[in-house]
């Protein structure tokens, strides 16, 4: 166990290194794109567009350039914006992360309660009517465009009904836990619901397509044959073989919005998070801003991989050999 | 699902009684499925509505919609109204287009904040979306078949290449890929050896979308591929001294396909919402071209005075990826490869 623990994290370091570069390439190597370009502004002459060359070490060579940018962004951790000068990367990412992740775990308390709810219900009423009605949530949940749900909701509490049943919602904004934990929900509470909102439906599909095969293993057969209430054996026994699915998808979702999936979300909402800073750096082609965030955002999916397959080995065995 | 041969004389007889294959079965299957036909219909009369763009805008209501009329005036109510007010609250620099007439002659969802036709953007921004979404999600389930078979097949040294690629690609949360992508590629286009791809042009989007979904059309294949080369038949064709190229093309292909077939409906919704994400954040479709997302984009600057702009192309959205998503079970459920897709955001 320790060997396949020991070779997982070895992989994951490679996958994170391989991202570093490929980010590195895809903004310093590719045929037409020049940071200095945008650095020195629309009509900058040969002249000053060679001096922002030296002085951001753009002249050196490819190689020695990534080395650089790497010593300064993960050893000396002193990285500075192109765009904003003076600013550091990683004091800004670690400002931007407790928004997002505000952000994330409320949504996520909500959509993993809702999801099992709803996925535990459909199974439980299979064939009445409530369940393809559970079922049609589902399928709405993956069909919103996540930004422009946020746009309506936006539109009807900021506009619409503000004067009437909105009127106690907050401007879109953020305010932090520390400073006012009351505040802080009101103005998390519509992302938080828009958010969850998209996944919950995939897990309540996903965990009642898991119940309704469990219902039908051996096991639950013998539950129910030592004369078990079928309440119990929803909850006790298919509920709890089923969630194991369910929790490793969590753990992959949960990683990706963590390292700035939620983007969308964060833009529409005006919350200053770890996606929004991802944005605004790319819009700017802010190269050292997107490498930091975008390590930072392949860090956690790399990890969750790793701990989902390190869960699924411990729980079966044959996973290590596969 | 390869061929079954029926090769003995006795067999060959009693064709009338043999059972329908595989792909008929599955057929009758999806046409018995009340839910998946209904979601064929809203396909068919969404792609039909866009496809009658052209019509509307020239025979019904008289308008360019990719041209700005921003002194223009039009009827509403019987009235002579100008097209655009200039806001009375603010600077004075905003305008307030015409609101929804309800009257398909007259700009019958309003005006944009350049006086264009709502209405007859949406069916041109459609087309746009439709198109995107469609081909990107069929040239990733190409790519990804054919990426998946190579790896799961060759094994080796091209399989552990492959698959670490695909992995950092997985890696990546697609959104903030297909960003990257765009933003790089919007500058100067694609230059990959012969093929260029202007950086205005459809095909750009396309084939961002397209590449970023690769892995998750490839490894699940090439998980299949890889049980499959175990098989009997398989290592049997293998012994007899069958080409590679049939071998792939006769026993693998067929066996996968189903698999890559119910991937395309999914892929499409997918491909559909990531375009219109990357529109709305304008790193997607540029203009003069219009899609669903980059009428949500411009409908933003109108969302408190002019909803409409916003939210018809966002129901729009919804409805098709719905119906796609719906149809992609149905298929899914007749052809049963227990596929499964990771959800985006």
């Amino acid at each position: 166990m320790l060997r396949f623990i020991v070779k997982r994290f070895a992989s994951a370091l490679l996958v994170m290194f391989a991202i570093s570069v490929l980010v590195f390439l895809i903004f310093f190597a590719t045929p037409g794109v020049d940071p200095a370009a945008r650095i020195a502004g629309r009509n900058a002459d040969p002249a000053t567009l060679a001096q922002v060359r030296h002085s951001f070490g753009l002249d050196r060579p490819m190689p020695i350039r990534y080395l650089l940018m790497m010593r300064h962004l993960l050893i000396d951790r002193d990285l500075e914006s192109f765009v904003n000068r003076g600013s550091r990367v990683i004091p800004q990412i670690v400002q931007a992360t407790p928004v997002t992740l505000s952000l994330v775990i409320g949504a996520a308390l909500i959509w993993m309660a809702a999801g099992i709810i709803m996925g535990t219900a459909a199974a439980a009423l299979r064939g009445k009517a409530a369940d393809p009605l559970i079922m049609l949530v589902g399928v709405v949940g993956v069909s919103l465009p996540a930004y422009w749900l946020g746009e309506v909701v936006n539109l009807i509490t900021q506009k619409q009904l503000h004067s009437s049943v909105f009127s106690w919602v907050p401007p879109p904004g953020y305010v932090d836990l520390s400073h006012d934990p009351g505040q802080w929900a009101l103005h998390l509470l519509f992302p938080w619901l828009t958010l969850a909102l998209l996944y919950a439906g995939i897990y309540a599909r996903l965990l009642r397509g898991e119940v309704v095969t469990a219902l039908n293993e051996d096991y639950v057969r013998t539950a129910r044959a030592k004369g078990l209430s079928e309440r119990r054996i929803l909850i006790r026994h298919a509920l709890r073989c089923s969630l194991i699915p369910i929790v490793s998808l969590f753990g992959l979702d949960f990683g990706a919005l963590v390292g700035g999936a939620a983007l969308l979300t964060e833009v529409v909402f005006g919350l200053p998070g770890i996606g929004k800073l991802t944005f605004d750096a790319l819009q700017n082609l802010d190269l050292p801003v997107i490498m930091g965030t975008v390590l930072y955002a392949a860090f956690f999916v790399v990890l969750a991989n790793a701990l989902v397959d390190i869960l699924y080995a411990r729980l079966d065995p044959r996973a290590r050999h596969a | 699902m390869g061929q079954v041969s029926t090769a003995a004389p006795e067999l060959a007889t009693v064709e009338a009684r043999r059972p329908p294959g595989p792909w008929r079965t599955a057929g009758a299957d999806l046409l018995h499925n009340r839910s998946a036909l209904a979601a064929a219909v809203v396909l068919f009369l969404v792609v039909l509505a866009t496809l009658c763009a052209p019509l509307y805008a020239h025979h019904v209501a008289h308008t360019d919609p990719f041209q700005s009329h921003v002194s223009g005036s039009t009827v509403a109510d019987g009235k002579t109204v100008p097209v655009l007010t200039p806001s009375s609250t603010g600077l004075g620099l905003g305008v307030t287009p015409i609101g929804p007439t309800w009257d398909p002659a007259h700009y019958f969802l309003g005006a944009d904040n350049q006086g264009r036709d709502v209405m007859a953007r949406l069916l041109y921004g459609g087309r746009t979306s439709l198109f995107i979404g469609f081909t990107a999600a069929l040239l990733t389930c190409a790519l990804g078949t054919v990426v998946g078979v190579v790896a799961g097949y060759a094994g080796g040294v091209v399989d552990a290449v492959i698959s670490r690629v695909l992995d950092v690609i997985w890696a990546f949360p697609v959104y903030l890929l297909a960003i990257c992508l765009s933003v790089v590629l919007l500058t100067d286009g694609l230059h990959l050896g012969p093929l260029t791809v202007e950086a205005g042009s459809l095909w750009l989007p396309v084939a961002i979308i397209a590449a970023i979904y690769v892995p998750y059309i490839a490894r699940p294949l090439r998980g299949q591929v890889l049980v499959l080369r175990n098989k009997e038949y398989i290592q049997a064709a293998i012994g007899s001294g069958a080409p590679t190229v049939r071998i792939l093309r006769r026993e693998v292909l067929p066996n996968v396909l189903p698999t890559a077939i119910v991937f395309v409906p999914l892929m499409t919704a997918l491909a559909m919402l990531t375009e219109s994400a990357l529109s709305f954040l304008s790193v997607g479709v540029q203009p003069p071209d219009a899609s669903w997302g980059t009428i949500i984009e411009d409908g933003l600057g109108l969302l408190y005075t002019r909803p409409a702009v916003t939210i018809a192309p966002g129901l729009l959205i919804a409805l098709t990826t719905a119906a796609l998503n719906v149809l992609g079970d149905g298929v899914r459920d007749a052809l049963d490869p227990g596929a499964r897709l990771r959800g985006g955001v």
